[in-house]
């Protein structure tokens, strides 16, 4: 008979069976069992993991999600009861709306207080469920092996999603005979449907029948790892295509059928020639009303095939008239083979003069300013070059993302971590942490607005600890920036709290050993970039810039999206 | 959008707090329940609930597929009542003396195939299966009188007249890709 381990033990091979190398936690009462299983296993004879110890739950969440976003791997967050776990929650959400794989392992009173409001008991149950992909309570340490492999397999598989696991303290500490569990088929889940002789006909005849084609790219093709699938076909009917803000490295930026950004602050001409486009072809993208625009205006002229593995997405916001269900690894090759070769060079061509009319009313001084401070556009650009385009991008939220995500250049896959769905402020610099973990050869810049800096910025002490190399960047306005410029354009200038008194942030990162500067003047600008990337490790790099610039393109909410404005009007 | 009646069937695994998950697809939605029944189904383990609810169909088919991507949901479909067998009861405990004063009541019992089947000195209960319209009628009969003194219906319950059990066959099929 095998020696009987804790449910926290338990839990420690589970996660060891699953491969987990990395895990953001925070301790507390009712996850103590398992903390003190944890200690064996990140030393010793036993190591298996290293535990980074954030300064806020929230900060773990949104690490696991950028440690997922660019390894492909499941984030792994180890919280306590109470408000340790409801402090995950935004990540959670966050994880959800973007389809990001983690498993949050949260400690919960004993089975036998359960319902009696015991000290730091919460419902989890309840509150987690809308907001993650699978939700469940262990409360027998059998049930370990089981629900922890039953948790990857869901959070990895089909469309990757958060997965929260409510364990119960009886679990922690009860004895059981561990034996691996390796979770694989559930019978009421069908992750990657298989894809449909007709509809792969359909859609090919569809796209071989085009003038006008066109395909919007989304995370999906990341997430799908259908890369190379996506521009073998691409390439093969010659079909121009615009990339949403969380599918921009799934094509490398200086790919010839690559037109740019789509959405609201996207590409002008993307915009613009989605609604002349006859066949639109959506690969693993959702129509989020941030690329629509206004829905019922929205590319009504074209027919449109929709490659998904989520069967839901189908018709929810656009009617399709072709819906390709499966995994696009499979469903892209299956079109391509059925495609004839095409030439669309006139189609293409078009593009031209609106991605002139971009370059030169709001991309050349967004990011070739000769005069005045500096601008968020410049200093994107400027890192983006510096790191040869190779580096990963994360972002905060707010116009510093908008600017950072137009201005950055992907030239590898899994490069860039932004909250897209919820809009998370406080995501960037936890998610960057997480992000230099998934990908440790790689340079990690993190570009935040001095509000969502705020919201995270104790994660300095976390920097500062297991010394994690993340590149920082500032982009000061000293506003609510985003918030700032509705009110300029929609609401009178009536700034209404959105003006900040902001600390001394050199001083701030002075006080965790973290290497810093401030840069002003344009002059100045290589030089400091420079610096921060040749400094070892950690560096904050302040930009100070421009209090009151604007975010263009724009399309205005409720607009279509061919009313984009090249430049607002305040 | 034309709205109407639609009787969701829906087939989940035996887990706590499905029921939850089911019902926050239809509050999203801001989709109004109009009845809900959740029993054991003739499959072991396998959990079946009946929600009638109005809506237009585009909604319908959204609900079925934002349940079925519910992990543990095996299957959800929706269907207008010329596709299924469907069955309601109610209760009414009625006074007595009312009962006995009114002729009409004992007439629109029977009117309706109702049946009384508990008579005491203080109240009577009368019970009846059907349709939605006729249990009503029954209960505003009554009700006119003034005799009603607790009305119950129950959530609709249906079976499919299709001669395929999908969710056999959808059980089956997974077994064989296992
Ligand atoms: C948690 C959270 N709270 C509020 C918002 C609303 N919001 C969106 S952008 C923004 C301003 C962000 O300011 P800052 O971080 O300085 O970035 P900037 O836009 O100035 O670059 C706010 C308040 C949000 N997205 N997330
Ligand atoms: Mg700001």
């Amino acid at each position: 008979m095998a020696e009987k381990v804790t449910g926290a033990e338990a839990l420690m091979l589970s996660l060891k069976n699953e491969g987990v190398t990395t895990i953001f936690g925070y301790p507390g009462g009712s996850i103590m069992p398992t903390y003190d299983a944890l200690y064996d296993y990140t030393r010793g004879e036993k190591k298996s993991f290293e535990h980074v110890l954030v300064r806020h739950e929230q900060a773990a969440t949104h690490a696991a999600e950028g440690f997922a976003r660019v390894s492909g791997k499941v984030g792994v967050t180890l919280v306590t009861s109470g408000p340790g776990v409801t402090n995950t929650l935004t990540g959670v959400a966050d994880a959800m709306m973007d389809s990001t794989p983690i498993v949050v392992i949260a400690g919960q009173v004993g089975t036998a207080v359960l319902g009696s409001d015991a000290f730091q008991e919460v419902d989890l149950v309840s509150v987690a469920q809308p907001i993650t992909k699978w939700t469940y309570q262990i409360r027998r340490a059998e049930d370990v092996a089981w629900a922890v492999s039953r948790a990857f397999y869901i959070a990895r598989s089909g469309r990757p999603g958060p997965v929260v696991l409510d364990f119960t303290k009886n679990a922690q500490t009860d004895l059981v005979e561990y034996k691996p569990a390796n979770v694989d088929f559930i019978r009421s889940y069908v992750p990657s449907p298989e894809p449909k002789e007709e509809a792969i006909k359909a859609a090919a005849e569809l796209i071989n029948s085009a003038k006008k084609p066109m395909a919007l790219v989304g995370q999906g093709v990341e997430l799908g790892n259908a890369q190379e699938e996506l521009k073998a076909f691409l390439e093969k009917a010659d079909i121009p295509a615009g990339r949403t803000m969380l599918g921009l490295s799934a094509l490398p930026s200086n790919h010839k059928l690559n037109m740019g950004m789509l959405g609201m602050h996207g590409s002008y001409s993307v915009n613009i020639k989605e609604q002349e486009a006859d066949v639109i072809i959506a690969v693993g993208m959702r129509f989020s009303d941030r690329v629509t625009g206004n829905l019922s205006k929205y590319a009504k002229q074209a027919k449109i095939i929709h490659l998904d593995i989520d069967a839901s997405e189908i018709d929810k916001n656009v009617k399709t008239t072709v819906a390709v269900v499966g995994d696009c690894k499979k469903t892209l090759p299956a079109i391509t083979a059925l495609l004839k070769e095409a030439d669309h060079t006139e189609w293409k061509e078009s593009f031209q003069p609106l991605r002139q009319q971009e370059i030169d009313r709001v991309i050349t001084p967004a990011t070739k300013p000769t005069s005045g401070p500096l601008l968020m556009g410049e200093v994107a650009h400027a890192v983006a070059k510096a790191t040869n385009s190779e580096s990963i991008l994360v972002t905060d939220v707010g116009q510093n993302q908008l600017m950072s995500v137009r201005y950055y250049k992907f030239h590898k896959p899994r490069s860039i971590a932004t909250s897209g769905g919820m809009g998370t402020m406080g995501y960037g610099l936890p998610a960057a942490m997480g992000a230099t973990y998934g990908a440790p050869d790689r340079t990690v810049c993190c570009f935040m607005g001095d509000g969502g800096l705020q919201m995270m910025i104790q994660e300095f002490g976390t920097i500062m600890e297991y010394q994690i190399p993340v590149k920082m960047i500032l982009l000061n306005n000293n506003y609510l920036g985003n918030v700032r410029q509705w009110q300029d354009m929609f609401f009178n200038h009536k700034r209404s709290f959105t003006p900040m008194v902001n600390p001394d942030f050199g001083k701030v990162a002075e006080a965790y050993n973290i290497p810093h500067r401030i840069v002003k003047d344009r002059a100045e600008l290589q030089d400091a970039i420079q610096e921060m990337l040749n400094t070892k490790g950690a560096f904050f790099l302040e930009a100070v810039i421009k209090p009151d610039a604007n975010v263009e393109p724009m399309t205005a909410p409720g607009r279509a999206v061919d009313e984009m404005q090249l430049n607002v009007e305040c | 959008m034309e709205t109407k009646l639609y009787t969701l069937i829906i087939y989940s695994e035996n887990f706590a707090g499905i029921l939850n998950q089911i019902t926050a697809v239809f509050t999203r939605r801001q989709v109004n329940i109009e009845s809900l029944n959740v029993c054991a189904s003739s499959t072991p383990g396998v959990h079946k609930y009946t929600i009638t609810c109005f809506c237009t169909e585009e909604m319908v088919v959204t609900l079925c597929k934002q349940m079925e991507k519910k992990i543990d949901v095996l299957q959800a479909h929706y269907f207008t009542d010329e596709e299924i067998f469907i069955m309601e009861a109610c209760l009414l405990k009625i006074s007595t003396e009312g009962l006995l004063q009114n002729p009409a009541a004992s007439k629109a019992v029977r009117r309706h195939g109702a049946r009384i089947v508990e008579v005491n000195p203080t109240f009577s209960i009368v019970e009846k299966k059907g349709l939605t319209e006729d249990i009503l009628s029954l209960f505003e009969a009554l009700n006119e009188m003034g005799i009603v003194r607790q009305f119950v219906r129950s959530g609709r319950i249906a079976v499919t007249r299709d001669c395929i059990e999908h969710l056999d066959q959808y059980l089956e099929q997974r077994e064989m890709n296992k």
